[in-house]
């Protein structure tokens, strides 16, 4: 394997402390697929073959992880499969994807894990790491075997999109898996008087006599998981939070010591009812948890700013296009995010002065690591792990859905013009995602 | 749209002297004006309707019954032009099976509007006979029809349009022949 | 003034210059519909297709008249199960349709939204006869026209809505036209059945909405009183107790209607339920004008489809 040099980016690396020279841009040498060195000049040696990309003007940072796809693989392979979902992955920079267990069978045991594993170790692409199930068949009842899906590769344990109702059985849960130092993962929707709802209730469900979710059938759930977290010491993990009440719940549980991380998805930052309302019934923007209001988006942007939120995970949920061709009532939760969230989080967050740069890339990669206990990832330290991703954050471009890797269509962003693109992906010293030659 | 005035066709005195003539005419060929209704179609119409019936009423101390027809539902042009034309009422006194018809408008052009005012007519009834009283004949007819009482015949160009003033719509009393710029 | 838009999809996008000329316009085809031949030609040539994904006879054969006196010819579909379970997407439906060429498209569906998903796709002219909970557009017409011939207005008029407004689509058609044309509305039911945060929706309109928190409140000097049927399966899904309880706290009857004003009148969108929200007493008296409803759907149907298929052919 040639050595790679990544050669004039601006370095960003939030595992280790900052210093003065880091604004000086920097080489980066890859070599047998770990991180081998930086420094402001590194010359390749005449011992071994060398490629190089210049990257100048553009920024480098530790290979981007998505805690919180959907991959459909198996069971639900016209939406998506763990080949193209990786391959949308790297698309987006992230070079670790972590995926729900909501496939058919459900992955509640080992052997789905290997078989997850495999097909992902197949695709070659972004390194797959699965989240087993809670509960056997997620049927919020019984724990699944936890403890051989941990020897087999799962990361967390979550029943996302099936909460378990029973805190009970929640209770358990977050007990046995902290004796494996597994964080687990959960979706925060007490059903709330409110099965079958197709978005937030308020003024615009009001308005489009559509069923609404109110905010406090997550703020309800994520009371609950904080106290059980609180009880028995476990970690919990909010996937995709969107109100401004769990925010400021998760914000005073963690002062109180509470072993408690967080996500955000890039919708959930950027996107509210009203414009929902606006799209005119458009089932691309129907997701759970459902858009929210412009005084939620708010504090979720308090949250990021503040680091109440931990991190951004995308919550890609690839439907096929008939299945969202339908009444929106009728239609699939869930959209598309892995090829967006980076120029969404660039243009949202960094480019209207919310966050820096360092701490986008601390909330896409170093955080994301530490929270799944994914050792030498989210860091560019020697030694490590060689995921990397180059973001050129001024590049404007506008979104192409028909560009899209995945399977699936379903986004609302299409169309959208966005300041800040994925240059190149390397996985484990390879470039998977743009060239190795030229710019 | 802007117009050039190119002439004066008529003025008050001229529409008044005008509408004498056609209402002596009425009277002589219809005997029974009891049976007459003088039916206006809208908008023009209406108001010349109901000058006749104010002449004959002078002339002869008969009240002629009047009414309005708005043949806006009845159009052959419906599907061709753009905007929905505003529809107004419809009024005629009673049934009019039997009776005797006279339609009057203010200009007599391609023949299209008598024609559908006569479509509408038959749906209220069967009138014994219908006749047609206008102001001014232009000439360009596109249906066979033709008019019982003309207050003056014009023969004009395609490009002009006869502009017929009336104090109830305009601000003045007279005809005039306008061209578009 | 003209109806410069393709569908008529929600009374929320129309301006109140635009209520008024549709209630206009159907108080010719009022007189219409009193003549002896009860037809025009005005939309001979033309066809409109009902498409009902939801069974209604009143409102179907309300469109089916207003179509057929206006020379069109009315084509009636009942799909009674949605396309999502027919396996056949909503898109689907509406390039199927489109193929037939029809001018206007009728549409009743109980999904939110679908008739506006139709109609971006389809040429022809969408009416919406009602979709899921979000709007029924031509019954509001209907009783705005209702109203206004018997109250000769509808800017000041204090209207009391009372039964279930979180599932009415009739509720929310009248809560914007009757708030942009002026009139107070005062909503009253369960709190159960009240949805949140809509008096916001009504910013900047000459009209007000307000809740009243009992059913006799909202009647105080009420000029008009609107009541809605309650369906049964709202108490299975936990609204409210019972039909009897229903009738007895929130239903209207002699006593609670004494406190509206003396010439009050009483609406109802049809079908009742006699003796759950409405008392026969008062269904059938002097005050109620549900049969002036009726006849004036026919009236308010055929302008909108004069006013929305009557032009070029789609």
């Amino acid at each position: 394997m040639k050595d790679l040099l990544i050669r004039n980016g601006m370095v960003i690396d939030p595992s280790v402390e900052r210093s003065v020279s880091d604004d000086e841009p920097r080489d980066l040498l890859i070599r047998d697929g770990r991180i081998a060195g930086i420094a402001s000049r590194i010359e390749p040696g005449d011992e071994r073959e060398v490629e190089v990309i210049d990257a100048r003007g553009l920024v480098v940072t530790p290979g981007l992880i998505d805690l919180h796809v959907h991959l459909r693989e198996p069971g639900f392979e016209y939406k998506e499969t763990i080949e193209s979902g990786a391959r949308a992955a790297v698309a987006g920079g992230f070079t670790a994807i972590c995926c729900m267990p909501n496939t058919r069978p459900v992955n509640d045991n080992s052997s789905i894990t290997s078989f997850i594993i495999a097909q992902g170790r197949a695709a070659g692409l972004a390194s797959i790491f699965p989240i087993g199930a809670i509960t056997a068949g997620s049927k919020g009842e019984q724990l699944a075997e936890i403890g051989e899906m941990m020897n087999a590769g799962i990361v967390a344990i979550s029943d996302d999109g099936r909460p378990v109702p029973d805190a009970g059985i929640m209770r358990r849960a977050l007990e046995y898996a902290s004796d494996f130092g597994l964080p687990v993962v959960d979706h925060c929707e007490d059903c709330c008087g409110a099965t079958g709802w197709a978005m937030h209730e308020g003024q615009y469900s009001a308005l489009m006599g559509l069923k609404g979710l109110p905010g406090a059938a997550e703020d309800l759930h994520v009371a609950r998981d904080l106290i059980l977290a609180e009880m028995t010491g476990a970690h919990i993990h909010i996937a995709h939070i969107s109100t401004g009440r769990s925010v400021e719940m998760v914000r005073a549980a963690r002062l109180r010591g509470v072993r408690v991380t967080c996500e955000v998805t890039p919708h959930h930052f950027t996107l509210t009812d009203g414009d929902l309302y606006r799209s005119g019934y458009d089932t691309n923007f129907k997701m759970a948890p459902p858009l929210r209001t412009a005084e939620d988006l708010q504090a979720i942007l308090e949250g990021i700013a503040d680091g109440t939120i931990d991190a951004i995970a995308t919550d890609h949920a690839p439907h096929h296009q008939n299945e969202k061709m339908v009444e929106f009532d009728h239609a699939p939760n869930g959209i598309i995010g892995l090829e967006t969230a980076v120029p969404l989080a660039l243009d949202r967050l960094v480019h209207r002065g919310l966050i820096t740069l360092p701490r986008l890339v601390e909330m896409l990669s170093t955080a994301p690591a530490r929270i799944f206990n994914l050792a030498d990832r989210g860091t560019l330290r020697v030694g490590a792990i060689a995921d990397v991703t180059i973001i050129d954050p001024q590049c404007n471009r506008k979104v192409d859905l028909g560009e899209s890797f995945s399977k699936s269509r379903n986004s609302p962003f299409g169309g959208w013009e966005l300041k800040g693109a994925v240059n190149r992906t390397i996985v484990g010293g390879r470039v998977v995602f743009g060239s190795v030659e030229g710019n | 749209m802007d117009f050039n005035e190119k002439f004066r066709l008529m003025t008050a005195e001229d529409m008044n002297r005008v509408l004498l003539r056609m209402a002596s005419q009425i009277v002589e060929n219809n005997p029974d004006l009891s049976n007459v209704i003088l039916v206006g179609i809208r908008r023009r119409g209406v108001p010349l309707a109901a000058r006749l019936a104010q002449k004959i009423l002078e002339m002869d101390q008969v009240t002629v019954t009047t009414g309005a027809l708005d043949i806006t539902l009845y159009r052959d042009d419906l599907s061709t032009v753009g905007d929905r034309p505003v529809v107004n009422r419809t009024e005629l006194p009673g049934n009019i099976t039997g009776k005797t018809i006279i339609l009057v408008d203010d200009v007599l052009y391609t023949g299209r509007t008598v024609r559908a005012a006569l479509d509408e007519l038959i749906d209220f009834g069967r009138p014994h006979r219908v006749q047609l009283a206008v102001l001014v004949d232009r000439g360009w007819r596109e249906l066979p029809i033709q008019a019982d009482y003309v207050g003056k015949i014009l023969p004009t160009s395609e490009r002009e349009i006869v502009k017929v003033m009336l104090p109830e719509f305009d601000e003045t009393e007279q005809v005039i022949v306008v061209e578009p710029q | 003034m003209r109806l410069n838009r393709k569908d008529l999809l929600g009374i929320a996008e129309l301006t109140a210059a635009e209520i008024e000329l549709i209630l206009e316009t159907a108080e010719t085809f009022r007189d219409i519909n009193t003549r002896q031949i009860k037809k025009v030609p005005t939309l001979r040539g033309k066809t409109v297709i009902n498409l009902f994904f939801e069974a209604s006879t009143r409102t179907r054969t309300s469109f089916e008249i207003a179509a057929k006196r206006l020379s069109a010819d009315a084509i009636n579909i009942s799909a009674s199960t949605s396309s999502v379970v027919k396996g056949e997407t909503l898109v689907d439906t509406a390039l199927n349709l489109q193929a037939m060429a029809p001018d206007a498209i009728v549409i009743r569906h109980s999904s939110s939204g679908a008739p506006g998903r139709i109609a971006a796709i389809a040429r022809a002219a969408v009416i919406n006869a009602g979709d899921g909970t979000h709007e029924h557009p031509t019954q509001a017409l209907l009783d705005a026209l209702t109203i206004r011939h018997r109250k000769g207005r509808l800017a000041g008029l204090r209207v009391a809505i009372i039964g279930d407004i979180l599932h009415s689509r009739v509720a929310r058609s009248n809560i914007h036209l009757l708030t942009k044309m002026g009139a107070e509305v005062v909503l009253a039911g369960p709190r159960t059945l009240l949805p949140f945060d809509l008096e916001k929706i009504v910013d900047a309109r000459p009209g007000r909405l307000c809740f009243a928190r009992s059913v006799e409140e909202a009647l105080r000097g009420a000029d008009v009183v609107m009541t809605l049927r309650i369906q049964l399966e709202r108490q299975s899904g936990g609204f409210f107790p019972s039909l009897r309880e229903y009738s007895t706290q929130f239903g209207l009857n002699r006593r609670r209607l004494d406190l509206a004003k003396p010439e009050a009148i009483v609406l109802h969108p049809g079908p009742i339920n006699r003796g759950v929200e409405i008392d026969s007493d008062i269904a059938d008296g002097g005050a109620s004008v549900i049969l002036d409803q009726v006849e004036n759907g026919v009236a308010v149907r055929m302008a909108i489809l004069y006013l929305l298929a009557g032009g070029e052919s789609a």
